[in-house]
């Protein structure tokens, strides 16, 4: 029997498994054309249309594009390590070298951290676009609220992946870094308000129970924060990173596209 | 709206079309563009498939000394190298020889019960004698044999990787057996 490259794409067209896939016909219409995109869960979270400023590299920068493609570099390099990583004090920092010396491709966990300052400054470089063009205009007010938001949880995650090598540099700068969180109003032992919060002349809020020891698992930089670190930096902030960019893309569409010039 | 079904309008060349040469050859350089693409996304994920392959293991090796015989007694089951090496080394009056601590039926680690004589498997009850012969429960065969001999110095040494099965008459073979 004679091959017959029709009849063989038809016959996988027909099929159910192709059907079950893919539920219309390919592009011969209208309507074809754009339930191609409306039915395909990557393509939907495309614009209909983009408006030929947006496209124009010199008015966006393509910063928030870019941060996102440097997000996904690193889920994707940030499993990689997973695979390596323990995050334990016993472990932690034999697994970093074992990284760079033991394991083929050891570049992985520098594009990890490349990667991370990658993020910072797209980040910030979009920030700075969206200032600069006064897309945080209505209505615009609530995706601006979300990228700030957005841009906390950047910094999050550097400040918390910072700790995870476990060396002196990590351990020091989480320590200073977490001092920080003394001086929170009310709720740090040391900041303002805190005293205020007591039954006669016991405190309340103190050194073994304010945000400080939430953050830290301890009223120092220990196990316990390397672990509390790994859960955020790994799962916790990732999870409402991805949540809050899916409404961030969202808003986008809603609120009428890419802003072009003014 | 346009029937899906109805055959499309025939396209009009534009002008542009039909005077530019330029956006066929341009678009045949798409084909370098999909080649260079599938290149290089083929080339980091053979290197993340060798990432998943670590250059350094930290597991103990396969051929190990394991002392003197003079170390062992006559009749004991030794444990000593049951949890690095998974091997039980048993000192009886002809000699030595070294078991297999992985039970033959689904791969747990049985115990020797001193009292009772017998290696006994937690997980579904196969017992086995001191010999590694199987005698109750689901296992279907006698625990495995490794190679053991002596070193140059007088120590024992054992190589896990050449294995001795009774089923197969294998146990006659003087390497799986040390006469001393």
């Amino acid at each position: 029997m004679k091959f017959s490259y029709d009849e063989f794409k038809k016959s996988v067209t027909k099929s159910q498994i192709w059907k079950s896939m893919f539920r219309h016909g390919y592009s011969t219409g209208d309507r074809d054309r754009a339930l191609t995109v409306l039915t395909n869960v990557f393509f939907h979270l495309h614009p209909v249309k983009v408006r030929k400023s947006g496209a124009r590299f010199g008015f966006t920068w393509c910063a928030g594009g870019l941060s996102f493609f440097v997000f996904l570099t690193l889920v994707v390099s940030g499993i990689l390590l997973m695979f390596y990583y323990r995050p334990t004090v016993e472990y932690a920092y034999n697994d970093i070298v074992a990284l760079r010396e033991h394991i083929p491709f050891g570049i992985m966990r520098e594009l990890h951290r490349w990667g991370a300052h990658a993020m910072v400054i797209t980040v910030w470089l979009h920030m700075f676009r969206v200032f600069m063009t006064g897309s945080y205009k209505p209505p615009r007010e609530f995706n601006w609220v979300i990228g700030v938001t957005l841009l906390v949880l950047t910094m999050l995650l550097s400040f918390t992946g910072y700790l995870l090598p476990w060396d002196q540099l990590a351990m020091w700068a989480v320590t200073v870094g977490s001092n920080m969180a003394r001086a929170t109003p009310f709720l740090g032992h040391e900041g303002p308000g805190a005293s205020l919060l007591a039954i006669g002349d016991i405190q309340l809020v103190h050194a073994g129970d304010d945000v400080r020891f939430a953050l830290l698992g301890g009223r120092f930089v220990g196990a316990a924060t390397l672990l509390r670190f790994y859960i955020l930096h790994c799962v916790a902030i990732p999870v409402a990173v991805v949540l809050l960019m899916a409404v961030h893309f969202w808003r986008i569409r809603k609120d009428g596209g890419i802003s072009g010039p003014l | 709206m346009t029937d899906s079904q109805s055959a499309p309008p025939k396209p009009v060349p534009s002008v542009e079309e039909l005077s530019a040469p330029g956006r066929r050859k341009f678009l045949s350089w798409f084909f370098v563009a999909w080649a260079s693409f599938i290149a290089a996304t083929g080339g980091a994920l053979s290197l993340v498939l060798r990432f998943m392959f670590p250059n350094v293991l930290f597991e103990p090796k396969d051929t190990f000394k394991a002392g003197y015989p003079d170390d062992y007694e006559v009749g004991l089951v030794d444990d000593r190298l049951k949890e690095k090496y998974g091997v039980w080394l048993v000192r009886v009056a002809e000699g030595m020889y070294a078991l297999s601590t992985v039970c033959t039926h689904l791969g747990c680690t049985p115990n020797w019960l001193e009292t009772e004589k017998k290696f006994k498997c937690p997980c579904h009850g196969s017992g086995f004698y001191l010999s590694g012969i199987n005698f109750e429960g689901p296992a279907p065969r006698p625990l495995e044999r490794f190679k053991i001999g002596l070193a140059d110095d007088g120590q024992i040494l054992v190589d896990k990787s050449i294995k001795f099965q009774q089923e197969k008459g294998e146990w006659n073979n003087p390497e799986s057996f040390l006469t001393l």
